[in-house]
């Protein structure tokens, strides 16, 4: 993995290396809000794992081992900055200030959506792969016409990396030269396919070929991700244009709490990727460089404790929409359809939801 | 009252050009719409007059035109989005229904789609494969979509604007075997609102209802079927999602009697679901099933053959005579 194409900032143990273009500017305190992040967003996760084992959620998508790669590139983001998520952002939404029970609702199957995307500058969850890249690309046309300093950001992964939209979406980008900044995570599994199958070339490689810069960051450090996204973002603010930044980072868990991941990889991947922990190199640099003492990581983890305490009990208070309200945004204007469905499902007293 | 001739073509420019002028954050985007004007010319003039800015030529990927335009549409802005033959939308099939149509819902109310995807459909120009396809069912049946289609110039050159204002996503469709066909075009009044039927010509014993191009062959089956004796009346549905059926039924219950002119196969199609519809809505006024005439169940035909594919005067006129020969 690491290699001279690799930026890194910050080694597996947690000591600093040196980039001839990239340096950290984060002070030690920066550091461990960052890392306050990606244990909370762990501790979120790993909630919403329980939650989903004991029958309140429909479905979760691990974002375990991915905390850096979001966190890095989510704290990196301006207010202004607009985001379009794929599924799996639950690190990104929570840097864009996203509760954490409205990152539920859709995995709890009572909303297709779950927050109000103008409020947090982040798009609701595209689960149809790569659509959302083309969103992005949209967007930031819009953006140059309005003439603001903006800069818009996308999340895929190496699966759908192979998807007509995310090629199509780098042809726009790089043609009207909008201000995207797309973020890969090559978590190395597209549910049991390797990435090896979805590219024979790294995949930062790509950008080159449609014409703009492709970087390989190591996304469990965070340190790295932050730098070399912020730059990306600068740059496409004031007319730089795109750039493709492929986290090479590890999906710890499953594709999703419905996957096996035993039946297709083996332990001792899983076991080596555990020594590149994003959350544990940060707390060794934290612990070594900036002698943070063990109270204050321990103040960290009982916050975090605190949100999924919170989170479990917001989920637990999460009902049924009303049946009724299935009609309300099908369309924003009136629609006759909409008006029978409504008269029907009120007169039949249909009440919707399992008995 | 300030009326002129023009062609379809012309109406559609036209009211494309009064859109942009209206509202600046309206924008024109597809393959060659600029400086060729497209392919049919609806968009000629408009980027020398506004800019590539705001009449964009798209890069030819049919997906990313849509795609895009859903994230202009978060932006706020309203893309008129000109995908160049009915038988291209296929690759913006994805994002029409994935996106285009969901997120609305998805976002409860926060981002409306208003964006209109222009779609020159139906046949009867002689051109080679997939240029001659009729797919409005297939957005119909989507929910979150609406569907219309012009018939004459003065409808192009309302409709598209009424279109361009209303903030759910519309599917354009424009009869382009009709483009070149000149009309009176009313440039002060609207006919009607967007999503309203009209009666083309007023009739007692059978209800025609066509859109786009087959309005016209309607309107010629009935005047055959006038000289035997029967009194048609033709009903230009407009509207394809939702229709309008208060008109349709009206006409069915002084008729009893129903045809369908479309140039879609006939499985599934618009045409089902008006027969559906009416037979509900209409069951007691009903003196014959209601039929259709379609489009044969094959892929479009080589064009040189399409005359024997699509519905045409004499076709119409068997049905006609088939509705009428059902004694009550």
């Amino acid at each position: 993995m690491v290699g001279e194409e690799l930026v890194q900032l910050l080694t597996p143990e947690g000591e600093r290396v040196s980039h001839p273009e990239y340096e950290s500017s984060l002070s030690g305190e920066e550091i461990l809000s960052f890392y306050r992040d990606m244990v909370i967003v762990r501790r979120i996760c790993n909630e919403a794992t329980s939650l989903q084992r004991q029958g309140q959620l429909a479905l979760w998508a691990p974002v375990q081992g991915q905390e850096a790669a979001q966190i890095g590139a989510g704290r990196a983001l301006a207010p202004s900055d607009f985001t379009f998520p794929s599924y799996r952002e639950h690190g990104i939404a929570w840097t864009r200030g996203v509760p954490p029970a409205d990152m539920l609702r859709v995995f709890r199957a009572t909303s297709t959506g779950g927050w109000d995307p103008q409020k947090y500058r982040h798009n609701v969850p595209t689960v149809v792969l790569g659509n959302q890249a083309l969103h992005a690309v949209g967007y930031a046309m819009g953006v140059q016409r309005d003439g603001a300093e903006e800069a818009v950001m996308t999340f895929f992964g190496d699966g759908a990396s192979s998807q007509g939209d995310v090629l199509e979406s780098f042809v726009w980008a790089a043609s009207f030269n909008a201000p995207v900044v797309y973020i890969l995570q090559n978590n190395q599994w597209a549910i049991s396919e390797p990435s090896s199958l979805q590219a024979k070339i790294p995949l930062y490689h790509r950008a080159h070929g449609f014409g703009f810069p492709g970087i390989r960051v190591d996304g469990n450090d965070v340190l790295a991700m932050y730098e070399v996204t912020r730059r990306a973002l600068e740059s496409a603010r004031v007319g730089g244009g795109p750039t493709l930044i492929e986290a090479y980072t590890y999906r710890m868990g499953a594709h999703t709490t419905s996957d096996d991941p035993t039946r297709y990889r083996i332990d001792a991947e899983v076991e080596m990727w555990k020594h590149r922990d994003p959350v544990e190199r940060t707390k060794r640099l934290l612990t070594r460089e900036y002698k943070v003492k063990k109270a204050a990581f321990e103040t960290i983890g009982e916050e975090a404790e605190a949100v999924a305490l919170q989170l479990r009990a917001d989920v637990l208070a999460m009902d049924a929409p009303d049946p009724i309200s299935m009609f309300d945004y099908a369309y924003a204007a009136e629609h006759p359809l909409i008006e029978e469905g409504r008269r029907e499902m009120i007169e039949l007293g249909i009440s919707g939801g399992p008995a | 009252m300030t009326s002129t001739t023009m062609t379809m073509a012309r109406a559609l420019n036209e009211g494309l050009r009064r859109a942009m002028e209206r509202d600046k954050r309206v924008l024109l985007m597809g393959e060659d719409i600029g400086k060729l004007g497209g392919v049919f010319r609806i968009t000629d003039g408009l980027q020398k007059d506004f800019g590539e800015d705001r009449v964009i030529d798209a890069p030819l990927a049919e997906s990313a035109i849509v795609g895009t335009a859903v994230g202009l549409a978060v932006r706020g802005y309203r893309t008129v989005v000109e995908i160049q033959f009915d038988g291209f939308v296929y690759p913006a099939f994805d994002q029409i229904v994935s996106q285009v149509a969901k997120l609305h819902t998805r976002t409860d109310g926060v981002y409306t789609m208003g964006l209109v995807i222009r779609l020159p459909f139906q046949g009867g120009i002689g051109a080679i494969e997939h240029h001659s396809e009729s797919p409005e069912a297939y957005f119909a049946h989507t929910a979150g979509l609406r569907v219309v289609s012009c018939s004459t110039p003065n409808d192009a050159y309302w409709m598209i604007q009424q279109s361009i204002e209303h903030d759910d996503p519309i599917i354009f469709c424009e009869p382009k075997s009709r483009y070149w066909e000149k009309g009176e075009v009313d440039l002060d009044n609207p006919p009607r609102g967007l999503f309203e039927a009209e009666v083309r010509r007023a009739g007692t014993d059978v209800t025609l209802i066509a859109w786009g191009s087959q309005v016209k062959t309607a309107l010629r089956a009935a005047e055959a079927a006038e000289t035997e004796g029967v009194s048609a009346e033709v009903i230009d549905a407009r509207t394809l999602a939702p229709f309008d059926f208060g008109p349709m039924v009206a006409s069915l219950e002084k008729t009893g009697r129903l045809v369908v002119v479309q140039e879609s196969p006939k499985t599934a199609s618009l045409g089902s679901e008006i027969v559906a519809e009416l037979s509900e809505r209409c069951f007691y006024s009903l003196r014959a099933p209601g039929m259709r005439v379609s489009g044969y169940h094959v892929p479009y035909p080589p064009s040189r053959i399409e005359d024997a594919y699509r519905p045409s005067v004499d076709r119409v006129l068997d049905a006609i005579d088939r509705v009428m020969g059902f004694e009550s």
